[in-house]
């Protein structure tokens, strides 16, 4: 296997030849299962139309609110998850600062040792009978989502020797409109992994990639019971009520 | 960390990973409509990377009007028992590489407009999600004077427009490279943010 100095220097390769993207560079091989699955040419400009302009919309018979604690999701065993617990909490807004209302949140996550729920897991970390990794939740008025989770582990994976996913949780996330549809990964503060991580590294402007970092927010945390983490998600704008810019704004 | 006051640079996507099967997939996800109920259509095929093998670890979703050219905003996608038609639906690939939808035809959401199934792409090994558009096939007209269309080589729009099998099924394959890549789209707004 290639050693991480190896990807490492494809990274700053990359980086220095493409810099300042604020969305993932698609063909970027030191994350190597990217090589085959990249499109090689740009994606067609095209005007939203029909159904493109109509997110889909979730209610309160699709999501039970205790999708959003995912600390007690194996009920029926009684036990509670090993690790840190903590609340994940931000909001949804439009390109335009727009609260995304009533919108269905998907997260799935490792557990504490770093390890998924999943068959193809093979990560030689325990599974944790009290923690099934995923939850949902509808945003509220104002556009803000909540979770109680476990904080989750970094976990070896086969893209070089020695390769580690820097701890993170999945995010999947709907806007107004079908454009906005956005599957992303939240990551924690100062982890010393990010240098390392071709898939964190595909952004290769800094600033874009601090935005999928959660903060830390002492306001947050509850008195010997949890840890409070912040992290507001800004989709893409909404074609709905989109009208090209034009000069001489009253602005 | 963010300051959405100050800061309204969209969120960067991050790959779907490997592990998505046990959390985004529940029961009837890609049933818009029961599988046999009169009307339903099938809209099938297989993803594949740039060698030609099928993806196996794959998400596509849909989203489309109705027959009447409605695009229906009800809830009800995740627990489909109430039978309300939501035109929003969810498949992952098999191990070849093939996902499945049952659901119902889209009729044109526009006078003389050519019909569509608005899609999403996600993938293990890719980076950001993908969007496209698979076509109805049958009205030529409509096809022919489709803007989208109208701008693509021949043997993109053929590939842009889905193939009705001999049962009545729609039959579109996803080439995320190759060849044969498939057309993926960018709209207006996402352009505010590369
Ligand atoms: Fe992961």
């Amino acid at each position: 296997m290639e050693s991480q100095e190896l990807i490492s220097k494809e990274i700053a390769d990359l980086q220095d030849s493409r810099p300042g993207l604020g969305q993932p560079l698609l063909d970027f091989a030191p994350y190597r299962s990217a090589v085959l699955r990249h499109p090689t040419k740009d994606p067609r400009p095209a005007d939203p139309e029909g159904a493109e302009l109509v997110a889909p919309v979730f209610g309160h018979s699709d999501v039970d609110p205790l999708e959003a604690d995912l600390t007690i999701q194996s009920g029926q065993s009684g036990g509670e998850p090993i690790g840190e617990r903590i609340v994940v909490t931000g909001r949804v807004v439009d390109g335009d600062g727009r609260p995304v209302r009533g919108q269905l949140v998907e997260i799935w996550q490792a557990n504490a040792a770093g390890r998924y729920v999943h068959q193809r897991d093979q990560h030689p970390a325990p599974i944790d009978p009290h923690f099934t990794g995923l939850g949902r939740c509808l945003t509220d008025d104002d556009g803000g989502y909540r979770f109680t989770t476990i904080k989750p582990g970094p976990y070896p994976w086969r893209n070089h020797r020695n390769a580690w996913r820097p701890a993170h949780i999945h995010f999947s996330l709907f806007g107004t409109d079908f454009t906005q549809r956005l599957i992303t990964q939240m990551y924690f503060p100062g982890d010393p992994l990010f240098a390392l991580d071709p898939i964190y590294q595909s952004i290769t402007d800094e600033a874009a990639r601090a935005r999928l970092v959660a903060s830390y927010d002492h306001h947050l945390s509850e008195h010997e019971w949890l840890l409070g983490y912040r992290w507001d998600i800004v989709l893409t704008g909404s074609h709905a009520t989109y009208v090209e810019p034009e000069d001489g704004d009253d602005d | 960390m963010t300051d959405l006051a100050a800061d309204l640079a969209p969120t960067p996507g991050q790959t779907i990973g490997p592990f998505f099967h046990y959390a985004l997939p529940y029961a009837h996800d890609r049933e818009l409509v029961p599988p046999g109920r009169a009307g339903a259509v099938r809209l099938h095929g297989h993803v594949y990377d740039g060698a030609g093998n099928g993806v196996p670890d794959a998400l596509v979703e849909i989203r489309h009007a109705d027959p009447s050219g409605a695009v229906p905003a009800v809830e009800g996608s995740i627990r489909r028992e109430g039978g309300a038609f939501t035109g929003w639906g969810r498949s992952t690939t098999d191990r070849t590489g093939r996902y499945w939808f049952s659901t119902l035809e889209p009729g044109p959401t526009r006078a003389g407009g050519a019909a569509c199934f608005a899609v999403t792409v996600f993938a293990r090994g890719l980076l950001n999600r993908l969007f496209t558009r698979v076509y109805v096939p049958g009205d030529d007209a409509a096809l022919a004077a489709e803007p989208l269309l109208a701008g693509l080589p021949a043997d993109e729009r053929t590939r842009l427009v889905a193939v009705r099998e001999p049962g009545g099924d729609l039959w579109f394959d996803v080439h995320l490279q190759g060849e044969r890549e498939t057309v993926f789209l960018s709209f207006p707004r996402h352009r505010d943010c590369t």
